[in-house]
């Protein structure tokens, strides 16, 4: 059976548009992969077993969990970084109201939550304070108390709206 | 904690995965969306296991339809089986369920099939499915079964499903014209698990009520659909109460989640009835 079952996988994916490809214990998260064979530490490897959201990046499209996916299922994938979010300049006006709101102050849950309130963002209309409370039920923050979070994303969708509509 | 895995290898079809779990002589372990398997590897719950990766299995993804019943297959996710509109129209209970599960990014990678083999008596998926009497499909490198939800589920994480089998999809019948179906819970936080949960359906046939989150595994609670066919509430909640033994641990104790599993009834009877409860 071992000729079926490899201890070390090769992937060829693309990370923040550029295609790299790697040779990956079988075990090894593709957080853990984005961190240490490519030096993506934006998302971080905190409780490692889902609950918390710190290493929250993009897989064709959605929001996963980067402790929840291993490198060796990436095969393939699109996965897109914080990094590559604040390259491109798409999340911009996000991390802007996160400065203008004080949405952070260790800013360790940061790069998870500008991910997942991506994610969020790219649905149709604007979320209520409710909503965007509930889809950030995942993301852990321990210093911000989450208001200044909720403010912060409730002022990007409300603008994105009206420069939609103007 | 890093996860530790003996192999890995990718199914590039189902006869593959299935040749792949023979070969594994009892140590190769299924996985598809790994919501739970690589938390529990995390944990190390599990380690050593060789994966035996079937996400990329197309046959085993999608939803249809036959004249009385949906098709869901093993691998659809829970943020489809949430906005699928076939799954919205004949099976709301289980988009109404959707919202209960974790958090946005789980949902958008975890699977039907995974969560209901996996089969965790405080998720909520088991509990619909047996509400729902739908049908469970297995497929063996000898052949498929068909497992009837009441005999799928076992005890704590232990199904029908035998060593060599996969669970490769489910049948649900379509909802009648008439029929409503709702799903309750309590959960400390969003996205947590239950402390007790509640799914009703009421059918044309009569009342259906399973519970999660009270037991080692989703239970039907056949004497409070007795009393709810009879149109006695407030006697299908005492009837409920006597007919679960739920567990005491750090979350909740057996006698507060007896409470409510009756308040939980009572709301999901108020919804159905028109009310409040």
């Amino acid at each position: 059976m071992n000729e079926m079952f490899r201890d070390k996988i090769d992937i060829s994916l693309t990370v923040n548009g550029e295609p790299v490809e790697g040779r990956v214990p079988a075990g090894q998260h593709l957080v853990d992969f984005l961190r240490g064979a490519l030096g993506l530490t934006g998302a971080h490897a905190s409780c490692e077993h889902g609950v918390c959201g710190a290493c929250t990046i993009k897989v064709n499209g959605e929001a996963v969990r980067g402790c929840l996916m291993l490198a060796a299922q990436a095969d393939g994938a699109d996965i897109w970084t914080v990094e590559g979010l604040s390259d491109q300049g798409t999340i911009k006006d996000l991390q802007d109201a996160f400065v203008a709101r004080n949405a952070l102050q260790c800013g360790f849950c940061t790069p998870g939550m500008l991910v997942a309130i991506d994610e969020l963002l790219g649905k149709e209309g604007v979320p209520s304070r409710a909503e965007i409370r509930e889809h950030l039920s995942g993301n852990y923050c321990r210093c911000t108390g989450y208001e200044a979070i909720v403010d912060a994303v409730e002022t990007v969708a409300r603008a994105r709206a009206q420069k939609g509509a103007a | 904690m890093k996860a530790s895995a003996g192999g890995y290898a990718r199914a590039s079809s189902l006869r593959d995965a299935l040749e792949m779990l023979a070969a594994s002589d009892g140590s190769g372990r299924v996985l598809a969306g790994g919501q739970s398997l690589i938390a529990a590897m995390n944990l190390r719950l599990s380690a050593g296991d060789f994966l035996i990766d079937i996400s990329r299995v197309g046959e085993l993804a999608g939803v249809s339809e036959t004249a009385d019943s949906l098709r869901i297959g093993a691998l659809t996710p829970h943020a489809e089986i949430g906005r699928n509109p076939l799954i919205r129209h004949h099976a709301t209970l289980l988009s109404q369920a959707v919202e209960f599960i974790a958090h946005a990014a789980i949902r958008n990678r975890g699977t039907i099939g995974g969560a209901l083999a996996h089969a965790d008596p405080a998720a909520e998926f088991p509990a619909c499915v047996l509400a729902l009497g739908a049908t469970l499909h297995v497929e063996g490198l000898n052949g498929t079964r068909d497992i009837r939800a009441e005999d799928f589920f076992q005890d704590i994480f232990e199904t029908a499903i035998e060593d060599g089998e996969i669970l490769t999809g489910l049948s649900v019948p379509k909802a009648g014209a008439d029929e409503r179906q709702v799903i309750e819970e309590v959960a400390r936080r969003s996205g947590d698990y239950a402390l007790a949960g509640v799914c009703l359906v009421k059918r044309t046939g009569g009342h259906r009520v399973s519970l999660f989150s009270v037991g080692p595994k989703p239970i039907l609670a056949k004497n409070a659909m007795a009393a709810l066919d009879r149109g006695d509430v407030e006697g299908a909640v005492e009837a409920l109460k006597a007919e679960i033994d739920p567990p005491s641990d750090t979350q909740a104790s057996a006698a507060y989640r007896r409470h409510l599993a009756g308040v939980l009834l009572r709301r999901a009877a108020a919804r159905i009835e028109g009310g409040n409860a």
